[in-house]
């Protein structure tokens, strides 16, 4: 098997916080690859742990009260784990940058966004204010906002306009991972669809790969070549797109999915998966969805370990243990 | 702008003309006037009453108040017979040293507090913190004219570094800054650090931070230019109390400021100097309120657009 040019190799990341209420469990062990120039969807409800993952890529979970453990954590085979500060600084907004969800509260009030453009050119591609300026321009101008607006500041922008200077305060060195969350969540239908397109266009045009961040599914089949779904800070299932939409194996996939509005069926009820995250402070023994799952049982208390189906295709349901066990979702090939 | 600068000059005269109304009043409730404070034991009641109609003093308070406000709005803010010169040159005379000391104590506290106030927000519930919080109640409940003999004591009677009283050199200036500067550095610090807490943890941060942005600059450029507003709200009110002089300091080092000055108008019921200083104050600290409003809009892009609406 030849090697393969992993952009991200991540593995056993573990986030606990300390508070004064306990002990926060955000992260129980993730593993994930990313191949360069590929998209993976990160799925799964709020507080899963997704951006506590992505934070800790950028080596951004603060600590304390964050406590970060992981085997490996490697960008394009340089170790991060082991960077001082001032490496750390040179990678972060240039090898790998992030957006962030909420574009209202991202920028900096008292700056221009033209300057804020230009602030991180500056940092990494070694020109001066002038020129990085006149990038910066350039860079608005590439997200669809008119260069002459880059000495106004983020308040005089719409919200879909933020989350463009958003995307191209990431975008600005040309990072190779690009780790989007939730880049649509704050904004209206109408302007998330060419807010995707935009970062649709970009990535090809700059060969960036992608960590996509999102309860949505829709946004993950559009943007995305694998998915995996995180619940309760651990991975449940990982594969190729068509694994995970088509060949769906883990019962909290299934729940997503039957959440979802049938647009061939649209009389059919949606079925909501019963109950709620457990606490991340009091997680339950084995399966961390075994409280919620109609297949549970008891041998799903026990510790879990992950099942290969396929090179591609990860679950981590111990049901599979038993003799004959499918979940009710028919699979499609 | 220009406009909201203009509106703000504007307000300020319904603003002087409620404080002359109160001083005035207030001074007359006073019992005892200029010529009460004369030796006045070899002359006749008429000569009395004629000496009172030379200094303004005769008719009711009404009568006076009316005619007080005539002259200020010419301009004139009355004759000193205590200080023998116009108030306003009185006034003007002892202002240099006023605003010398106003300048050198905020110089002083910024530089204790800004830091301090930084450090303790970064390095919340740490040491610093904790150092920075009792050190910043200690600058504001010692009262200065305490600071004040303390500082005497040691730089100038034990040591012998530094005079005691005058105002003749910088030298003289180090005590009287510092007696003032650390009671303004208290509020100074603490508010620095409230503000700071508040913009730290800041989604806007994270950005600058995932940016690569080194840390240094993370917290001296993108957070204190948002913790600003707060800080120079403080800073303004504090210059305006300094430029009305601080009585205490100047009274112990006999520094000459406008302190000392008023202190001494109203004991020797000079009404004129008296309330003449109190209306300049009140300008002065108007005039540091509008500064600071000023600067507001260079801090924050949306104050700036409210005033040009």
């Amino acid at each position: 098997m030849h090697e393969k040019d992993l952009v991200l190799d991540l593995q056993n990341l573990r986030i606990r916080f300390e508070t004064d209420d306990g002990t926060v469990y955000a992260v129980n062990g993730i593993d994930l690859q990313l191949e360069r120039g590929k998209a993976i969807g990160l799925v799964g409800e709020t507080g899963a742990g997704k951006t506590t993952t992505a934070l800790s890529m950028l080596r951004l979970v603060p600590t304390p009260p964050g406590i970060v453990e992981c085997d490996k954590l490697a960008l394009n085979g340089q170790d991060v784990l082991t960077m001082t500060d001032k490496e750390l600084e040179k990678i972060r907004g240039k090898d790998i940058s992030m957006i962030f969800q909420d574009p209202m509260t991202a920028l900096n009030p008292v700056f221009t966004v033209g300057d804020q453009i230009a602030e991180s050119i500056h940092l990494h591609e070694n020109c001066n204010m002038i020129e990085a300026q006149r990038r910066a321009i350039d860079m608005l101008e590439l997200v669809g906002i008119p260069g002459e607006r880059a000495g106004e500041y983020p308040h005089q922008f719409s919200g879909g306009m933020k989350q463009r200077v958003v995307i191209a305060i990431a975008l600005a060195c040309h990072p190779q991972l690009l780790i989007a969350d939730e880049p649509t969540t704050a904004l209206d239908v109408t302007i998330q669809a060419q807010v995707l397109d935009l970062m649709k266009n970009l990535r090809t045009k700059y060969q960036t790969s992608l960590i996509m961040i999102t309860h949505d599914l829709g946004i993950v089949a559009d943007t995305c070549d694998e998915v995996a779904v995180m619940y309760a800070g651990s991975i449940v299932e990982k594969g190729t797109l068509e694994d995970v939409f088509l060949r769906t194996k883990h019962p909290y996939t299934e729940g997503l999915f039957n959440s979802l509005p049938n647009i061939n069926d649209r009389k059919a009820m949606l079925t909501p998966i019963q109950g709620l995250m457990p606490d991340p402070t009091n997680l339950p023994e084995g399966c961390p969805f075994h409280p919620r799952c109609p297949y549970a049982g008891e041998d799903c208390r026990k510790p879990q370990t992950t099942r290969k189906f396929s090179d591609t295709h990860f679950v981590r349901c111990g049901a599979y243990d038993r003799p004959g066990f499918h979940i009710a979702r028919k699979e499609e090939y | 702008m220009i406009r909201y600068i203009a509106k703000r000059v504007l307000m300020m005269i319904p603003v002087l003309l409620a404080v002359s109304f109160v001083v005035y009043f207030l001074m007359d409730l006073a019992p005892g006037d200029l010529v009460d404070s004369m030796n006045t034991m070899d002359m006749t009641p008429e000569q009395i009453e004629e000496l009172r109609k030379q200094y303004g003093l005769d008719g009711n308070v009404f009568e006076r108040y009316i005619r007080y406000i005539g002259n200020l709005i010419k301009g004139d803010l009355g004759f000193s017979h205590t200080m023998n010169m116009p108030v306003f040159d009185a006034f003007m005379q002892r202002f240099p040293a006023t605003l010398k000391l106003a300048l050198a104590s905020i110089a002083v506290a910024l530089l204790i507090a800004i830091p301090l106030g930084i450090a303790a927000a970064t390095h919340h519930r740490s040491l610093i913190d904790g150092v920075s919080m009792v050190g910043g109640l200690l600058g504001l409940s010692m009262p200065n004219f305490w600071v004040g003999l303390l500082l005497i004591l040691l730089f100038s009677s034990k040591l012998g570094w530094l005079p005691s009283t005058g105002s003749d050199t910088w030298l003289h200036l180090i005590m009287p800054a510092i007696t003032v500067g650390t009671s303004q550095a208290g509020t100074l610090t603490r508010i620095t650090r409230s503000s700071m807490l508040d913009v730290i943890r800041a989604d806007y941060l994270r950005t600058a931070r995932a940016k690569g942005v080194p840390e240094k600059q993370v917290i001296r450029k993108h957070a204190l230019k948002n913790a600003l507003i707060p800080i120079i709200t403080v800073f303004g009110s504090t210059l305006g109390n300094a430029l009305g002089g601080a009585v205490t300091t100047e009274t112990i080092f006999a520094w000459p400021g406008v302190g000392r000055l008023t202190v001494n108008a109203v004991n020797s019921r000079d009404m004129a100097l008296a309330t003449g200083c109190i209306i300049l104050f009140t300008v002065f600290l108007n005039i540091s309120i509008l500064l600071v409003d000023i600067a507001y809009a260079f801090v924050d892009p949306r104050i700036k657009a409210q005033y040009s609406k």
